[in-house]
């Protein structure tokens, strides 16, 4: 069976099999294999058959887009014109969307075909995908472990076979967490390059959409369909959008990479170290020149973040309110009882949480400890990563301090769930992209390896990542195999 | 910090949860323990720092202001809770 986009898009080029064909392939592994991994909330099989008919249809008048039939999964919090987007909530468990976000409207406008929607941690929060109002995803190198979060629905669903690609949002490392944990290859792109409008938003100013793929060469694919300028996007970036694709073999030769001291102190897991060290020494035998660098203030990310993100969490879901759509509590009382037990009811409880901090961290009199202290901080940050991109072409990180945990490990314990998060929220803070990719294995389950790119140069980092991705075969293993 | 109950009934008030009385002392200590990894910013001094919201600092964007969207209140209205005639239906609020 075809496995990466790229390959069906050849299959469906030669003729070796339709749209149609390869969509029921998907419907039917997924049929099989849902159940037990529990990728997808929903799961769309008419439409795609639709859209694969369609797909066949303008590939035979001459009118194929890019992705024209190629299969894709959609984290569920993409809205999609008549279908529910549940953001893994209980809120919008019945919620339909009335319109289609703008990276699903460019992914129809070139043709590709929807399977359904992707479980993910509730309004994007979590590192484990255990906060998802439809249960916990299971990891397809080891059931019994989380694959990630938020977006661990479409890793896990393009590690097992399920989809070929899928969208995800990062918002302090939810594409590269869970592409690292299920050993996919994930990017997110700089802030502003890639339309919100349309993706249910968790902290407007770190959000950012993205594909997950079995490559470098894939995301590029995904990358040209979900990019781009939106007016309907008020912090959509307004710059010429490269083809990601014909960038692919720029090469590393001569190319400078920094790695930052702080990175590779304690916390990061011995044996990840080593599978990163072998990383790097690839990268300097394919001509890459390494450079020690210095981010003085990274360790404050966590922090940082947390407030921030908390922040504008609790500013955005205020919108939840029980009136014009979603969840809505039985008998309200009064007005006030409708909100508080609408809210009550339809929230998680670590989503509960980040809205309680929020509101604390913007309440009179804490402001200025804490939102303002946290955007200072945030420039500060910003500074150390641009006085790096003086002296180099790239940042490389780990992704995660350990492999993928037990379902369960973390759960009773937020802040130590909070500290996966170390290696991948200072970019979201910064604004900058980064891509997440296999580089090997600890006792069987993947290790990712973390590049961090200048702004708006995804086609640097993607072509960084294909010329890794030529000599190593990391991306190619499977799960099972 | 450490927050006590009833620092947490008035969050859970401003943010309009119904937060239910069993879990009080719960939340009061998961939040004390967020807030307690958060106190780690003090730290550093940021006294000359400009705040920064936007990663790319960049300003707002403004357009012309012209109709650029048609009305769709059946279609929005179709998945709300309670509507009657065009509006939206919530418990009596005056007397």
């Amino acid at each position: 069976m075809a496995r990466g986009v790229g390959d069906i898009l050849q299959g469906l080029e030669s003729g070796e099999f339709s749209s149609v064909e390869i969509t029921q392939d998907y419907l039917e592994r997924i049929e099989r294999l849902n159940p037990s991994l529990n990728c997808f909330i929903s799961v769309t099989g008419e439409i795609a058959l639709e859209q694969a008919r369609a797909a066949d249809a303008a590939r035979a008048a001459g009118e194929a887009g890019p992705l024209c039939g190629v299969p894709l999964a959609h984290k569920d919090l993409f809205c999609t014109d008549g279908v529910r987007t549940s953001c893994g909530s209980r809120m919008l468990d019945n919620f339909i969307a009335p319109y289609d976000a703008t990276v699903i409207a460019q992914c129809k406008r070139d043709g590709a075909v929807m399977l359904g929607k992707t479980n993910m941690d509730e309004f994007a929060m979590g590192s484990s995908n255990e906060n998802s109002y439809y249960g916990p995803v299971a990891n397809p190198w080891d059931p019994a472990r989380v694959p990630g979060g938020s977006s661990g629905g479409s890793a896990a669903a393009v590690a097992a076979g399920l989809t070929p690609a899928a969208t995800g949002t990062d918002t302090g490392g939810s594409i590269r967490q869970p592409a690292a944990l299920c050993g996919v290859t994930g990017i997110k792109p700089t802030y502003g390059r890639v339309s919100r409008y349309g993706m249910v938003a968790f902290a407007s100013s770190l959000d950012q959409g993205g594909p997950l793929a079995h490559s470098a060469a894939d995301c590029a694919r995904l990358l040209q369909t979900m990019a781009g300028f939106d007016q309907r996007d008020s912090t959509s970036a307004d710059t010429a959008l490269p083809d990601f694709s014909a960038g692919l073999d720029g090469g590393l030769a001569g190319r400078r990479i920094g790695l930052p001291k702080e990175y590779f102190a304690e916390g990061l897991d011995a044996r990840l170290g080593d599978v990163i060290q072998q990383a790097i020494d690839e990268l300097q035998q394919m001509g890459a020149e390494l450079v020690e660098i210095s981010l003085a203030n990274i360790d404050l990310s966590i922090p940082v973040y947390y407030v921030i993100a908390m922040a504008e969490a609790s500013s955005n879901l205020s919108r939840y309110d029980g009136v014009r759509f979603g969840h809505r509590c039985d008998d309200p009382a009064d007005l006030e009882d409708l909100y508080k037990r609408s809210r009550w009811e339809g929230f998680g409880a670590e989503v509960k949480r980040r809205i309680m901090i929020g509101t604390y961290a913007l309440s009179a009199g804490y402001y200025d400890a804490y939102y303002l202290k946290a955007q200072q901080l945030r420039r500060l940050i910003k500074q150390d990563f641009q006085q790096a991109f003086t002296r180099v072409d790239y940042i490389l990180a780990p992704v995660t301090p350990e492999t993928a945990f037990e379902i369960g490990a973390k759960a009773n314990d937020p802040v130590s769930m909070y500290l996966q998060d170390i290696y991948t929220i200072s970019l979201n803070l910064a604004g900058l992209p980064g891509i997440s990719l296999p580089a090997g294995f600890v006792d069987g389950l993947p290790v990712g390896m973390q590049l961090i790119g200048n702004y708006f140069d995804e086609s640097g980092l993607l072509a960084a990542a294909h010329a890794y991705q030529q000599v190593t075969d990391w991306h190619l293993r499977e799960p099972g195999s | 910090m450490s927050l006590k109950p009833d620092d947490v009934r008035n969050i859970a008030q401003l943010a309009r949860l119904h937060i239910d009385e069993a879990v009080i002392d719960e939340y009061a200590a998961d939040l004390s323990s967020i807030l307690e990894l958060v106190e780690q910013m003090n730290r550093v001094d940021t006294s000359d720092v400009a705040p920064l919201s936007n990663p790319l600092d960049a300003t707002q964007r403004l357009r012309d202001d012209s109709v650029s969207e048609s009305d769709e209140r059946d279609k929005f209205q179709a998945i709300a809770p309670d509507v009657a005639d065009g509006l939206y239906r919530v418990p009596k609020v005056i007397e």
